[in-house]
């Protein structure tokens, strides 16, 4: 009898050994239903350090061509589908349901999203389903229970250990580089016949409907993932003025960003807001132009390579973190820094 | 017909204080600091105010969790117009986004408010996961990153809310009762008058505890440390656009 105790519990032992050490996580795709979005290979390597399998899920509507190319992503072992017209706009009443359904079919040990507006809207909403913590902006992987995240507008990084039986979390892309696109064979598994329902009950039960939207559409590169960034302040004085930012941002192939103070004067729409609540960049070249440095925009760019500053008052802050720091009137410095750049390629 | 709003407010170390870690790693220095509402709380107030205002509200009632300190708080949201405080006393527990949802869904349970309002994020631990983790709880519907709401007072049991979204801006529509989270573009809160300061000194404040909701407040979530972040070298000022571009070809930028 004792004896029997004594298996049983070290094949529970066992059992929860197993659990505990390979892991399955679930990437959540994030695409514009035409493409995926970069953000979605950084979430992958992120998952990738946590080691175990890897999954992506990609919900949405005709989405074939973003499923092909997530197949040959390196590490990604399944890829789950959901293709319904539901699901063509990404709202977490209909997404949710389905990650949380995942969870308890596969026992994924983590569920990880990129951390922008797509994923920050609803993997919150999956860990309190789940009873679980969330792990926002996680920035590395030390192991697959402990993770570092910045706190108080980054000025602090906290390290974190979840005991949780599912880690849910999202992930900084800044901080990972991109998995690699080809060398992948993953399965795809449709997962239309048990998610569907769960996406029109919740519609029903929620009762949200999507309108309509407004994108900005921009021939330069996507603000988040471009290799040079030149962001304009106060100090631009207009929103026509940023014309100089843009100049200066072609010629180096950049994207152009705003502190909030920019924004909040109406020079330039929101969504290129570089910050605390913007957006976080980490670009090989950051420009700030005529942006004092206050510590909810450093919050955004500090960990860029290399940061230059154009700004005519010596004592702003911005200055401390400058690599390079041109001490001029940006309405001289930029067109002149933008001749000379074109002559020196 | 009554309407009632609920927002969630949270003290936290001022926006324009430096922060300082403490030498222990254990966490960020909160002794002495000078604390505020959080910037995104107070837009979540006023915005309830505003649809009191427009006589689509009918009452505001604000609520903040963790120690007694908070009642302050409460009572600066009363000083701008919310109608009712509620405190829920954590004690020194550090209460994260998971136990302050499952507290607040006690309390929609209690207060059944038509809209729930809050921050998108608290600007000391940028989770940014309350709202959407209280909506879930609840099954209710979302709408994060708010920045406007729209209400037909004729018939205020649905809301158009826009939101800010990657690339632009998305508007959706929802049933009430709903959750939304507020964005900075939302509104300019007010200022509270001298006047309204000094009656929301003597309101009464609902004083609840967690045990009193029934609700667990621990997670499995735990900070092992808190740390500087790596410093940056100090750079260069440089005076012509000669050695900006030196520099530039120094990083092997151009």
């Amino acid at each position: 009898m004792i004896l029997n105790k004594v298996i049983k519990n070290s094949i529970k032992l066992n059992q929860h050994f197993i659990r505990n050490y390979s892991s399955k996580t679930l990437v959540i795709a994030e695409h514009d239903g035409g493409k995926l979005l970069s953000g979605t290979l950084n979430t992958i390597t992120a998952a990738s350090k946590i080691g175990g399998e890897i999954s992506v899920l990609v919900a949405g509507s005709k989405c074939n061509s973003i499923v092909e190319s997530l197949c040959k992503v390196k590490g990604v072992k399944s890829v789950y589908t959901v293709d319904h017209p539901t699901l063509e706009h990404s709202l977490a009443e209909t997404i949710t349901p389905i990650i949380v359904q995942l969870q308890q079919k596969e026992s994924l040990s983590h569920i990880l999203s990129s951390a922008s507006n797509f994923g920050k809207n609803f993997v919150p909403r999956v860990a309190g389903i789940l009873d679980v913590s969330a792990i926002s902006e996680i920035t590395s992987v030390k192991d697959s229970e402990t993770f570092t995240r910045p706190i108080y507008a980054g000025n602090a990084i906290a390290t974190v250990k979840s005991s949780d039986k599912c880690k849910v979390g999202t992930v900084r892309t800044t901080a990972f580089e991109k998995a690699p696109v080809e060398g992948g064979s993953a399965q795809v598994v449709n997962c239309n016949d048990w998610a569907v329902p769960l996406v029109e009950k919740s519609l029903q039960e929620t009762q949200v409907k999507w309108d309509s939207s407004e994108v900005k559409k921009s021939e330069r590169p996507e603000l988040t993932s471009a290799r040079v960034v030149i962001s304009g302040g106060r100090g631009m004085k207009s929103g026509e003025n940023f014309k100089l930012l843009e100049e200066l941002a072609d010629t180096l192939g950049g994207a152009v960003g705003a502190s909030r103070a920019a924004v909040d004067s109406g020079f330039v729409s929101n969504d290129l807001q570089v910050g605390q609540t913007g957006k976080i960049v980490a670009p090989e070249l950051y420009i700030a132009v005529g942006i004092s440095g206050a510590i909810q925009h450093l919050a955004g760019m500090k960990d860029s390579k290399v940061i230059v500053a154009i700004n005519k008052d010596p004592e702003a802050p911005i200055f401390q973190v400058a690599d390079v720091g041109y001490v001029s009137d940006l309405f001289k410095a930029v067109p002149e820094l933008n001749e000379a750049i074109k002559k020196a390629k | 017909m009554s309407f009632k709003v609920l927002v969630p407010i949270k003290r936290v170390v001022d926006y324009a204080v430096k922060i300082r870690v403490k030498g222990d790693k254990s966490g960020v220095e909160t002794n002495g600091v000078k604390m505020s509402m959080n910037p995104f709380d107070e837009i979540a107030v006023e915005e309830a105010i505003r649809l009191k205002e427009k006589g689509i509200a009918t009452e505001v009632v604000a609520v903040s969790m963790g120690p007694k300190t908070c009642q302050e708080t409460i009572r600066g949201s009363i000083a701008m117009g919310a109608d009712k405080g509620i405190h829920v006393d954590g004690g020194t527990t550090d209460l994260q986004p998971l136990a302050v949802a499952k507290l607040l869904k006690k309390l929609v349970d209690k207060e059944k408010p038509n809209l729930v309002i809050l921050g998108k994020q608290a600007i000391d631990d940028d989770s940014n996961q309350t709202g959407q983790m209280l909506a879930g709880l609840l099954n209710w519907p979302q709408a994060t990153f708010a920045s406007k709401v729209d209400i037909d007072k004729s018939s205020p049991n649905s809301v158009k809310v826009t939101r800010e979204i990657d690339g632009g801006l998305e508007t959706l529509s929802m049933k009430l009762p709903a959750i939304i989270t507020c964005d900075l573009r939302l509104n300019e809160p007010r200022y509270a008058k001298l006047q309204n300061i000094m009656k929301s000194k003597k309101a009464e404040l609902q004083v609840l505890t967690p045990q009193e909701l029934g609700v667990d407040t621990n997670t499995n979530l735990k900070t092992i440390s808190v740390e500087e972040p790596p410093k940056r070298t100090g750079g260069v000022k440089v005076d012509s656009i000669d050695a900006v571009i030196t520099s530039l070809k120094k990083f092997a930028l151009i």
